[in-house]
């Protein structure tokens, strides 16, 4: 058990410092929020390697850490959102065992965009910005082949290798 | 045992497969999406500023204009040119406003989060000038 734990917190080390790599790219497309979600690829292996619970407790403890070192109030609401859709809609999919880890990822990153629509809906009062949703879905569906691909290689290459 | 690998093997093409039909009906149903939504598309009649969720402002498309917004995290200005909206600068700390490029059309919008501003291209008949 203490063991499980260790490897949580490395996990956790591991998508924090993801997360700020992520924060030294120029954004790609003209919307805030919009990242490849390298943090997902330790998300993603969390849910394979342990569970749907242990990979939300590492999601939702890296957003908090992240915030406090480097984001701000708004940014904690629409990282959260995201994160929560996308989790949820991953360990579903996952659980039909139709898709690989490939397809899980693909629809994680779109669910995260879209729960970032509904978040910035709710922020700003407006329905006005669901017209950004068909080019974010299309970002997500792309960055999720993306994560997914260096996921699968990651849960792959780590699949027989002991930690303790 | 050989049947139980050639089993994993057809498993793991089935996961291949389905995981690219997701994506490609994912792909196609947005596209389609945009497409008919591109097609749908008006020339508009005036911009709203909406902040923090209030309407704010309305403004006719028609007439030139600089007009300064103050947000969350400071100013932005917005122009009205040729019959096209967009934000010229702003104090905002990622300036994804301006990048966001100018709008015309029913329905386009140019978001700034961090200033919770929103301008949203529309059609009213008698743009009521709140300044």
């Amino acid at each position: 058990m203490p063991k499980k734990v260790s490897l949580m917190g490395l996990c956790l080390a591991a998508a924090m410092l993801l997360s700020y790599v992520e924060t030294l790219i120029p954004p790609l497309v003209a919307f805030p929020g919009i990242k490849a979600g390298l943090a997902n690829i330790v998300v993603i292996f969390a849910l394979w390697r342990f569970g749907f619970k242990e990979a939300s407790l590492i999601s939702f403890s890296r957003i908090i850490l992240c915030t406090l070192i480097f984001g701000n109030f708004v940014s904690f609401w629409y990282s959260l959102c995201g994160a929560t859709l996308s989790l949820i809609v991953m360990a579903l999919l996952k659980k039909t065992e139709k898709f690989s880890v490939i397809g899980v990822s693909i629809a994680g990153g779109v669910m995260h965009n879209v729960g970032q629509i509904l978040i910035a809906i709710f922020i700003l009062g407006s329905r006005a910005v669901l017209s950004f949703l068909p080019a974010l879905i299309i970002f997500g569906a792309v960055s999720g082949v993306a994560i997914g691909t260096l996921s699968a290689l990651l849960i792959k290459k780590l699949e027989k290798t002991k930690f303790y | 045992m050989p049947h139980r690998l050639y089993r994993d093997m057809q498993v793991a093409m089935n996961k291949k497969r389905n995981d690219l039909i997701l994506l490609l009906s994912i792909v196609l149903v947005t596209a389609l999406v945009l497409i008919v939504f591109h097609f749908l598309k008006t020339d508009g009649a005036t911009v709203t500023v909406t902040k923090n969720g209030e309407k704010y402002a309305t403004y006719p498309l028609m007439q030139d204009a600089e007009i300064k917004l103050s947000g969350a995290q400071g100013h932005a200005t917005l122009i009205i040119e040729d019959g096209q909206a967009y934000i010229k600068d702003a104090s905002c700390s990622d300036k994804l406003c301006i990048k966001q490029g100018k709008i015309n059309k029913n329905g386009e919008t140019i978001v700034c989060l961090p200033n919770k501003l929103v301008i949203t291209v529309n059609s009213d008949d008698d743009p009521a000038v709140i300044s």
